[in-house]
């Protein structure tokens, strides 16, 4: 897909820290990884008519359909963001996209299953496929967390390694769900909610909401969603954002996600609660509240903007 | 003689380096009428001819486009289509005959847009 592509772009400044202790770098990385994986694969995919963006974007949602789990939503609806309640995470969206075009991906879940039959971990499924393929369990495991079988006190059944290390994995899970995974806390805004006005004009209802939840000004996430989009717009009555142009709920989330990874997260201790304020010499610093590092950020700037709308008149 | 611990960073100044005006060049989308978009490369250097750089991408992509110029951005090359992660790929490709030595680092490339 056209947006995986280009994450590493988005920040560059990031992936060239190679500090491993920080987990949100770290992720930065992994995810260049990916994504320079995912670069090579769309020339050879290249069907000629799934060369650009937007259209092999949703030739590939279609392929996916099935697969989506998580939120089915129809490609083009206009209802699509209002029903959803679901929070969407932006880190674990990240992850998902980045593995959707992998190979062994598009294969199907019968292939990834037919790998777990065969003891074979699919590569980057990490310790959850490890779990899954599990082999050597003795015939009766029992409950691990109600303590039956060989859980319990009185079994006399020898715990090998694999799985006491299955019991401490399933134990911190279940009751310490921040500290298992790669580390990263999850951080979850609400998914931005996207109305079509009218045939050219989309409408994001919910950003002021989204906004709160991330401690920024409005005018700051409008005017960079704006740039980024390179297109203009307006807030209506009811505070909601009217934006020039087509787009859809997962094309905003992309450009959110960008804005959090820049001006929101913090990128020591990627605490997304942080503030965002004026420094000295009209920079702006984001300012972390539970690590306290500072570092500023640069403007949002517009750039190149072509004049795009009605055609200038010929002179005759 | 010096001592090489010293030289580190101070850890508690504060993090300037984002702002640090970086000569990136901007790839950026925009929607047109309907479903067309247009591509524009934006802050090529002086030693690349947007030109000849027109010409490569328009035969490559099958696309027209146009150099227009901008008062305060210089050159931009305005392309027709979503190209945007081609001519990443394109000023990236150390490989390629057309840039070679003089292939752009990915770290001074912005891509734009959703
Ligand atoms: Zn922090």
């Amino acid at each position: 897909m056209a947006e995986t592509e280009e994450t590493p772009v988005f920040d560059p400044s990031l992936k060239k820290k190679p500090r491993k202790s920080v987990a949100f770098e770290a992720e930065n990385g992994d995810e260049v990884n990916g994504a320079g994986k995912d670069n090579a694969e769309p020339q050879g995919l290249e069907t000629g008519e799934g060369g650009e963006g937007k259209e092999s974007e949703e030739g590939t949602a279609e392929m996916f359909k099935g697969k989506k789990k998580k939120k089915p939503k129809k490609a083009d609806g206009d209802d699509e963001a209002p029903g959803e309640v679901a929070e969407f995470d932006p880190t674990a969206l990240k992850r998902k996209k980045k593995k959707k075009p992998s190979k062994e991906k598009a294969e199907g879940d019968s292939f990834d299953a037919a790998l777990a039959e065969a003891g074979v971990v699919p590569r980057g499924e990490g310790e959850e496929g490890a779990e899954d393929a599990e082999p050597a369990l003795p015939e009766d495991t029992g409950d691990l967390l109600l303590g039956t079988g060989v859980w319990n006190a009185a079994s006399t059944v020898d715990l090998t390694y694999p799985l006491l290390l299955t019991r401490f994995f399933t134990l911190l899970r279940s009751q310490h769900p921040d500290l298992a995974g790669d580390g990263r806390r999850s951080y979850k805004i609400p998914p931005p909610q996207v109305l079509r006005e009218g045939n050219k004009k989309t409408i994001f209802a919910n950003i002021s909401d989204i906004c709160k939840r991330m401690k920024r000004f409005d005018e700051h996430v409008t005017q960079f969603l704006f740039a980024e989009l390179g297109t203009s717009g307006s807030v209506d009555g009811s505070k909601r954002l009217v934006i020039r142009g087509k787009f859809q709920q997962k094309q905003l989330e992309n450009v959110l996600r960008r804005y959090i990874l820049e001006y929101v997260t913090c990128r020591t201790c990627k605490s997304p609660d942080t503030d965002l304020k004026k420094g000295e010499n009209r920079l702006f610093f984001v300012t972390c509240n539970s690590c306290g590092s500072r570092r500023s950020v640069a403007a949002i700037k517009t750039g190149f903007q072509a004049t795009v709308g009605k055609r200038r008149r010929q002179q005759t | 003689m010096s001592i090489e611990n010293l030289k580190v960073n101070d850890p508690f100044a504060d993090d300037v380096g984002d702002t640090q005006p970086k000569n990136y060049v901007h790839i950026r989308i925009q929607q047109r009428n309907g479903r067309k978009t247009l591509t524009t490369v934006q802050g090529l250097s002086k030693e690349y001819s947007p030109k000849a750089l027109l010409k490569a991408f328009k035969k490559e992509y099958a696309c027209n486009g146009t150099i227009i110029q901008d008062k305060d951005m210089g050159e931009v090359i305005q392309l027709q289509g979503d190209h945007r992660t081609k001519v990443m790929d394109f000023l990236t490709d150390k490989g390629s005959d057309k840039m070679g030595k003089y292939a752009l680092a990915k770290e001074n490339i912005k891509i734009h847009g959703f």
